[in-house]
């Protein structure tokens, strides 16, 4: 199947900025919610730049409904103003000389409809995200939650085929974010075309979208549902922000030797060669003593070397082989009198272990 | 008031040519937009002449052609004036669009603006302050000036005689109406420096 043929956004595609190159291959179907996950620099906002022709691709191609957008070579390239495109940016960039209305009214205006035409069309969406008593402000009277909205609306006014918003969130306070967050959910669930989302913030990810896309270094390094993410994260920064311990090791029948030092016994696992271990913090168990019991196989003595309170556990940091981050309740704290450089023992079931094949082809 | 009307339909353009182009030459064109700046007035007016006057580069074809002669007429005011005070519009504009916030056009493009509507709907409207203020300091500049003038268009009472030429003869024939149109040109120039400051300090004015 060439990517031009189906429906949705396809991409396979090389942008060059300066020093640093993208290399990205996706798609999104219409209706898909696709959150594109990675540290700064990672190229998350280089790829919608590029997908909104703001850049031009520098190898392979990019497609929409089976509409090539531009291709490197045969040199196709629409226009940024002739793509069926709504991109909200971070800063949001509405227009400070113009209302509410005449900023969502902008983009029916740019597609050749009457002043009275577009006004209304513009109407129609302040009413959908519930703006209309704001419609006369000036963007600068705005709090930053509505500045989003109108952002969306103005995105959503011009009909696009697809929707790009780039860390729509990131620009509110804590308060605001978790009232937009929601909103924003159910305007996404209406919205019929494909839609990027480009975040850091893996709870938004988690909230949002159907699937994730986890950019770094200009690379793709997984992508998938949020729960395989999170059950498997294939990098160490995946593995942060999805708050599970990760190994790299190889496989040698149910022995696993860690990279770090140390080794896992996970049987039934099979896998062989270069493989990647999985440990979630609250799998593991904390005693002052070597538990007796032998069906727990993996035991390891580590070293405290920090502890934080996280609401409710307390997330111990422990230096071992191999090291491992452990969340365990505030009363297990206190019973053993755990305290910073004090020697435990660590042991996890070989069924809380999660064993999977070597880093996400590229 | 013409020089600054042409300087506004030319000057505007242009500036943003310079501040967003980018090809060879480029430099060029920039240094030869300033050099009227740099120019001692008189020298520029020696050049028109020597382009648009009856036997110069330009202006024996208009002459032959149309029969069109530039020189010490009201057109040639207009083109004096233009010519010297057109870089402060330009120089005004060029640094309010590249301090610009791209951003906002790159918003409009996505939106589905045209280049043409970019321009005038959000380039345009968020330089006012600067397109203002260049206006203002190129027609201060138009009004002064007086070296490229009286080379090129001289000096005709009610056709080429501009108000600081009409001072410089008014000296020698009758000092106190000299004294009063002097005071005339003082008050207005006053005028526009004060409405102007506010823009200064407010920072509408990229240098």
């Amino acid at each position: 199947m060439t990517p031009s043929e189906s429906p949705g956004l396809a991409v396979d595609a090389e942008v060059t900025r300066g020093p640093f190159t993208l290399r990205v291959a996706m798609t999104a179907a219409p209706g898909d919610v696709l959150a594109i996950l990675g540290p700064n620099g990672a190229g998350k906002s280089t790829l919608l730049r590029a997908i909104a022709g703001l850049t031009p691709v520098s190898g392979g191609h990019l497609s929409l409904d089976g509409v090539t957008l531009d291709d490197a070579r045969t040199g196709t390239f629409v226009e940024a103003a002739h793509r069926p495109v709504g991109f909200v940016f971070q800063d949001y960039r509405l227009f400070p000389q113009l209302t509410v209305l005449d900023n969502v009214a902008f983009s029916p205006r740019a597609h050749g409809r009457t002043r009275s035409q577009a006004r209304a069309t513009a109407e129609v969406w302040l009413a959908r995200l519930g703006l209309t008593e704001l419609a006369h402000r000036r963007p600068a009277d705005l709090s930053g939650g509505q500045a989003q909205r109108v952002a969306l609306a103005r995105a959503l006014a011009g009909d696009p085929a697809l929707l790009l918003l780039d860390e729509p969130l990131a620009a509110l306070d804590a308060r605001a974010r978790l009232d937009v967050q929601s909103e924003l959910k159910r305007h996404l669930a209406d919205f019929a075309g494909p839609c990027l989302l480009v975040t850091h913030d893996p709870l938004e990810a988690l909230v949002l979208a159907d699937r994730l896309l986890v950019l770094e270094h200009g690379k793709v390094v997984q992508e998938g549902t949020p729960a395989h993410v999170a059950r498997r994260p294939a990098t160490e920064y995946v593995a942060k922000l999805v708050g599970v311990n990760l190994y790299a090791g190889t496989a040698e029948g149910a022995q696993v030797a860690l990279e770090g030092g140390g080794s896992f016994i996970v049987p039934g696992h099979r896998e062989r060669g270069e493989v990647l271990v999985a440990l979630r913090p609250s799998a593991v168990v904390v005693g002052r003593t070597p538990p007796d019991r032998s069906s727990v196989r993996n035991i390891w003595p580590a070293t405290i070397i920090g502890l934080t309170l996280l609401t409710d556990r307390v997330r111990l940091d422990l230096q071992g082989e191999p090291s491992a981050l452990v969340d365990v309740s505030p009363a297990a704290v206190a019973e053993l009198g755990l305290c910073a450089g004090d020697r435990v023992f660590l042991s996890t079931k070989a069924t809380d272990l999660e064993v999977y094949g070597p880093r996400s082809p590229r | 008031m013409a020089a600054t009307a042409i300087s506004l339909m030319v000057g505007v353009p242009l500036a943003w040519v310079l501040a967003r182009a980018d090809f060879r030459g480029l430099r060029l064109l920039r240094a030869l937009v300033t050099l009227p700046l740099v120019l001692p007035p008189v020298v520029g007016g020696v050049a028109l002449l020597l382009v648009f006057g009856r036997n110069g580069l330009l202006g024996q074809y208009l002459d032959q052609w149309f029969g069109v002669t530039i020189p010490f007429s009201p057109a040639a005011v207009v083109m004096a004036e233009t010519f010297v005070a057109m870089p402060f519009l330009v120089v005004t504009v060029e640094g309010a669009l590249r301090s610009a916030d791209r951003g906002l056009e790159e918003a409009a493009v996505t939106l589905g603006a045209s280049r043409m509507m970019v321009f005038r709907q959000i380039t345009v409207p968020l330089a006012a302050p600067s397109i203002g203020a260049g206006a203002v300091l190129c027609w201060a500049r138009a009004m002064g000036e007086f070296g490229a003038t009286i080379t090129f268009a001289g000096s005709f009472p009610g056709r080429t005689q501009t108000m600081p030429i009409a001072v410089y003869y008014a000296l020698e024939t009758d000092p106190d109406a000299a004294i009063l149109l002097g005071l005339v040109l003082l008050l207005v120039s006053v005028v526009v420096l004060i409405t102007l400051r506010d823009r200064w300090l407010r920072g509408g004015i990229a240098p």
